[in-house]
């Protein structure tokens, strides 16, 4: 009887067809779905520069690249896993799909503006492949000036143009979002009924769109500097390179909460959902996460330790820096707090969550080690930080983007994917990712700076597997994009609520119908009461 | 495969005050990572779902319990930030007694200078035992002086003198690293730096002066650029006397003073309309470009050397901690 | 006014009212919400320039005066007004939006257009002017009167800052006059009334965001400090 339904049924994916249906479409669940495909393409073009990366470091000399490409590779691997996956990732593709389901609504409050939104990211993509494909970029991901200004002779215009337009995808994105939040709730959907992962992306927006303009307004004197030889910058005419890394870092430090914060949303949902228990103090996180994204905007100067700015303003940034550790900290003791007495079992989306957990804690606390002054000035710009961050980004949001793909596909698609695979490939990237990047850590306080072509013989072993663990973690990352394919035809059809979830999202059909609700919902409990959906499920039974 | 490290050596004062924190943070650390490894495996186990129906008690939010896991890291953190940052600034001045080094960063090798005049390039020999600051220019981009042993590292950012400085304690053979990104043979901007016995130290001293002194050099230098034509002892010339001049207040034209250190001398060689000294008129013109980083800095040096007589990096030159600029910059080599 | 335009509201839903939202109330201030985040990511823009501003005027105060005094403040001055005008003609738009007056929406218009049209050519002729007078940062003929060699450099930040922010702010004025031609267009074709007048609502909340920014950009580059400059 549920695959007549599904078969017959018209949803936002059989509703119309042909290409010009889907470039012209000013449905969110869509457009997220275009984002998918986009960002999928920048992840495996930013995958392949840093397998090319770690293939180069397996030896200490610089054999397999010249220098001059390994310098490219980093950059173009920063460019592209940070502008064009990590920023977009979660809040684009999953945000877009769920947040107006989640709260209850037929669509954005301006879907024509999603849709330019898609386009900017797509031009501005445009731009920096260009880049890559004409000679690449080798400024590194950083663009400091005067390098990036007066003396790298690679693509730095394009590579820029590019990511000055995908901030707009991004900024015009965190509008719509909030904006959706403020005005697009259901009946009976106040702000504390509103799940986490609504929380945390409406958290998210709040940075885009304070934060990116920043980056934006950075770019283009970065960009008037080295076409017109306006001297923003230039220290020949009495500018300051230093005063580029404070407005870079403005945006590119809350920039680490765009990507982390839509991640912790992500786990909220499913830690609650397989543990069949509402989020240990719900406020509390809800919270945390405007708390982060106000608090992430006061701590840039933390990548300044070393640069020359005053002791006190270094004082004052690493005091401020510990601010954030707590609000972080407090979600990770209530999700903690969440299992304890609850129901839990073992679906591939869950053993995410765990893995992001475990990473992001580890992540949290060797920020901690950064944060302290006499610390970081041995340990910024080793592969400590890289370690670091790489935690924060892949162990943190790029897990729970993977684990909100899990949670959410068989909603998106209407298929289940295979479970033993999925585990499987949890489990691979859960190992090779601490493979490839604990070594990082004690590499970077045995002192190898980063950006090195190559490096000291003593380093190698360390740099060996460090290598062993990415070809790991590529394999990881490969099979669910296989499977995920494979389910499309061949995977099970999926229930309205697999999970037994109580999101409204599984309250409409798998996929949901062109305005995600045959009616408007009507909200009467809180977020993550699960007597409903029991409720529910016995009466179908 | 080289030798297999998995801690750096300790080479200077300041490495085992880090490594203590590192100690503290990584205790604190291990102990939360296992935490939450620890709870986490014991609830997923213990709680596991056992029938399809169960449904777990909502739990309140216990405020006592959120408040005891905020305010216990909070504490925590203070304790990781008063460490961290006493270090900091307890390694932020230079001890008065320290041997002055001059570095020169340019793309992509280190310049190194002794006040007895031996150049290095990627080489610095040094004393063990002995508090040594190094003075800091970049020709060109921003360059990052770091050596791992010493726990140490500070940019060098064009335009300005940045310093840093260390007390090496024990003898051999460490890395230079540059450790700011700075353009295509980056990774090739290192070296080494020989700690050594204080005699082996003299030896080494006096085996490679063949070049005079930082401040012969910049006397011969001085000459040759007919400096002393204006520049006079006697007071008779068209521009200021520089003997006795470096560490004192200069009154200047137009109100003011300002003080006479690394900073002032080097803008007034590159920029020297920039701060005319009260009673002069501008009549210098601008050496920029026609002096390099290390000529301006045994410039300095021979300046220094005129008196008064310092302890030998006495004067604060406004390091790299002030957020202006300390010299108004000039790059003379720029593509 | 209020009752009256809520009471048209009611009557008049399903008028432009786009399939996401459930009334016209709602989408309206959907619609007047996004504009203010928007003008929010403005502010953000320019204060990134507002910062650097900041930093070089502290560091070169005399040099930033003996600068700011170059400029030609008769046109700043006139441009000023000129905008203002600009400013009070949109506000009219708006009110000709509430009254459902057609006609006297497009004659606003047309008049926020002339006087927005002014400002940009007056802002052409004070480029010329600085190029004529080799006050160009980036160019080796650079050269400010009344300074020493060696503060040229910190005259070119000057004017780098000067063309970077009133060359961004020309970029919104340009913006903004594609937007009021569109509206024209619209207009013309009768689809604003008093029940839906949005989007010149939208529009001129956007147009005095550009002008209060020309308000700080005035003062800080033509005026502060002009008596110490001459």
């Amino acid at each position: 009887m549920i695959t007549e339904a599904a078969v017959e049924r018209e949803h936002y994916l059989n509703a119309s067809y042909g290409l010009k249906s889907w470039l012209l479409t000013k449905d969110h669940k869509r457009i997220g779905l275009l984002y998918l495909a986009t960002i999928t393409l920048f992840f495996f073009i930013g995958g392949a520069f840093a397998t090319l990366i770690r293939v180069e470091l397996l030896t200490p000399q610089g054999d397999l690249v010249s220098s001059q490409t390994y310098n490219k590779l980093f950059t173009m691997h920063g460019v592209a896993m940070i502008f064009f996956f990590l920023i977009p990732s979660i809040p684009a593709v999953l945000g877009n799909f769920f947040l107006p389901i989640m709260i209850g609504a037929r669509d954005l409050a301006f879907p024509k503006l999603n849709l330019l939104s898609w386009y900017l990211l797509v031009i501005g993509g445009a731009f920096s492949l260009f880049a890559m494909i004409a000679g690449g970029v080798d400024t590194g991901w950083t663009f400091y000036t005067p390098y990036s200004t007066s003396y790298s002779n690679s693509w730095v215009i394009s590579t820029a143009l590019g990511i000055f337009v995908a901030g707009f995808s991004s900024i015009l994105t965190g509008l719509n979002f909030i904006v959706t939040v403020h005005r697009m709730r259901a009946p009976g959907m106040t702000w504390f009924r509103m799940p986490l992962f609504v929380w945390a992306n409406y958290a998210t927006s709040l940075i885009q769109v304070l934060g990116t303009p920043v980056l934006a307004v950075t770019i283009v004197l970065l960009f008037v500097e080295r076409v017109f030889h306006l001297g923003i910058f230039d220290p020949a005419r009495g500018g300051d390179p230093v005063l580029f890394q404070h407005l870079f870092w403005f945006y590119s430090h809350p920039a680490v909460y765009i990507m982390i914060l839509p991640s912790m949303g992500v786990v909220s949902e499913i830690i609650s959902t397989f543990s069949r228990k509402s989020v240990f103090g719900y406020g509390f996180v809800a919270f945390s996460s405007v708390a982060i994204a106000v608090l992430g905007f006061l701590v840039w100067g933390h990548h300044l330790f070393v640069s020359g700015q005053s002791l006190y303003a270094g004082m004052v940034f690493s005091f401020l820096s510990y601010f954030v550790a707590i609000p972080s900290a407090i979600k990770v003791f209530n999700w903690t707090a969440t299992l304890y007495k609850g129901s839990i079992v073992f679906q591939t989306p869950m053993l995410y969550a765990f893995g992001f957990i475990g990473l992001f804690t580890v992540g949290g606390l060797t920020g901690l080690f950064l944060a302290a002054l006499g610390m970081d000035i041995h340990v910024t710009d080793t592969y400590f930080v890289i370690a670091h961050f790489h935690y924060i980004m892949v162990g943190g949001a790029l897990m729970g983007y993977l684990g909100g793909m899990h949670f959410w596909w068989p909603k998106m698609t209407g298929r289940m994917y295979p479970e033993g695979w999925a585990k499987l490939s949890a489990l691979v990237i859960f190992l090779g990712f601490n493979l490839t990047f604990f070594p990082q850590f004690i590499l970077g306080y045995l002192g190898m700076p980063r950006r090195y072509h190559a490096y000291p013989e003593e380093f190698q072993v360390l740099n060996v597997l460090s290598t062993a663990g990415a070809s790991v973690l590529a394999v990881g990352y490969l099979i669910p994009m296989i499977y995920f394919i494979w389910s499309l035809r061949y995977g099970k059809i999926a229930p309205a609520n697999p999970w037994g979830a109580t999101g409204l999202e599984w309250r409409t059909s798998s996929p949901p119908p062109v305005h995600n609700f045959e009616e408007t919902p009507i909200v009467s409990h809180d977020a993550y009461d699960y007597s409903t959906v029991m409720g529910e499920e016995i009466e179908v039974g | 495969m080289g030798k297999f490290q998995l801690f750096p050596v300790q080479a200077s004062t300041l490495a085992p005050e880090v490594d203590h924190l590192l100690y503290f943070l990584l205790a604190v650390s291990v102990f939360f990572t296992l935490l939450i490894f620890g709870a986490i495996f014991f609830f997923a186990i213990k709680y596991r779902r056992r029938s399809e129906g169960e449904l777990p008690h909502v739990q309140h939010t216990g405020y006592t319990l959120e408040i005891v896991w905020s305010v216990i890291p909070f504490g925590l953190t203070m304790v990781m930030f008063t460490w961290g940052a006493s270090i900091f600034f307890n390694a932020s001045k230079p001890p008065n007694d320290a041997i002055q080094i001059y570095a020169v960063g340019k793309q992509w090798m280190w310049k190194l200078e002794h006040m007895e005049g031996q150049r290095e390039i990627n080489e610095l020999h040094i004393p063990v035992g002995r508090p040594v600051r190094v003075t800091m220019a970049s020709e060109d981009v921003i360059h990052s002086f770091f050596v791992p042993a010493f726990r140490t590292k500070q940019d060098v950012v064009p335009g300005r003198y940045s310093t840093t400085w260390f007390t090496p304690t024990k003898t051999g053979k460490y890395h230079l690293f540059c450790a700011e990104y700075c353009g295509t043979r980056h990774s090739g901007m290192i070296g080494w730096v020989y700690v050594m016995e204080p005699a082996d130290y003299q030896n080494w001293l006096s085996g490679g002066a063949a070049e005079g002194s930082l401040a012969d050099n910049g006397k011969k230098l001085f000459e040759s650029l007919a400096c002393n034509n204006c520049h006079k002892e006697d007071n008779t010339g068209r521009c200021p006397n520089l003997v006795n001049l470096f560490g004192k207040q200069v009154q200047l034209a137009g109100g003011g003073t300002v003080k006479a250190d690394e900073a002032y001398i080097r803008e007034s060689i590159l920029q020297p309309q920039a701060k005319i000294v009260a009673g002069f008129e501008p009549v210098m013109p601008t050496f920029t470009g026609l002096v390099s980083e290390d000529q301006v800095l045994q410039l300095v040096e021979y300046v220094k050397s005129l008196g008064p007589k310092p302890a030998a990096g006495a004067i604060d030159t406004g390091t790299s901690s002030q957020g202006r600029p300390g010299a108004p910059p000039a790059i003379p080599a720029k593509r | 006014m209020a009752d009256h335009s809520l009471t048209n509201h009611a009557q008049t839903e399903s008028l432009a009212l786009r399939v996401q939202f459930d009334t016209a109330a709602q989408q309206k201030d959907a619609s007047q919400l996004g504009m203010w985040i928007f003008l929010i990511t403005e502010i953000m823009f320019f204060g990134g320039m507002f910062a650097a501003y900041t930093v070089y005027r502290n560091w070169y105060p005399e040099v930033f005066a003996i600068a700011s005094s170059s400029l030609n403040a008769v046109l700043g001055a006139i441009n000023t007004g000129v905008l203002l005008l600009s400013s009070f003609t949109m506000v009219m738009a708006v009110r000709a939006g509430q009254l459902g007056q057609q006609k006297m929406i497009i004659i606003f218009l047309i008049l926020t257009l002339l006087f927005g049209g002014v400002f940009l050519g007056v802002k052409a002729i004070e480029w010329k002017e600085k190029f004529d007078e080799h006050h160009i940062p980036g160019q080796a003929a650079f050269h400010l009167e009344g300074l020493k060699d060696y503060d040229q450099g910190h005259a070119q930040l000057f004017f780098s800052l000067y063309f970077a922010m009133t060359g961004l702010h020309a970029l919104h004025m340009v913006i903004g006059v594609g937007i009021i031609l569109t509206l024209i267009m619209q207009a013309k074709k009768g689809i604003y009334s008093a029940d839906y007048y949005t989007p010149v609502d939208v529009a001129g909340l956007y147009w005095h965001f550009v002008d209060v920014i020309w308000i700080f950009l005035f003062p800080l580059l033509y005026l502060i400090d002009r008596h110490l400059g001459k």
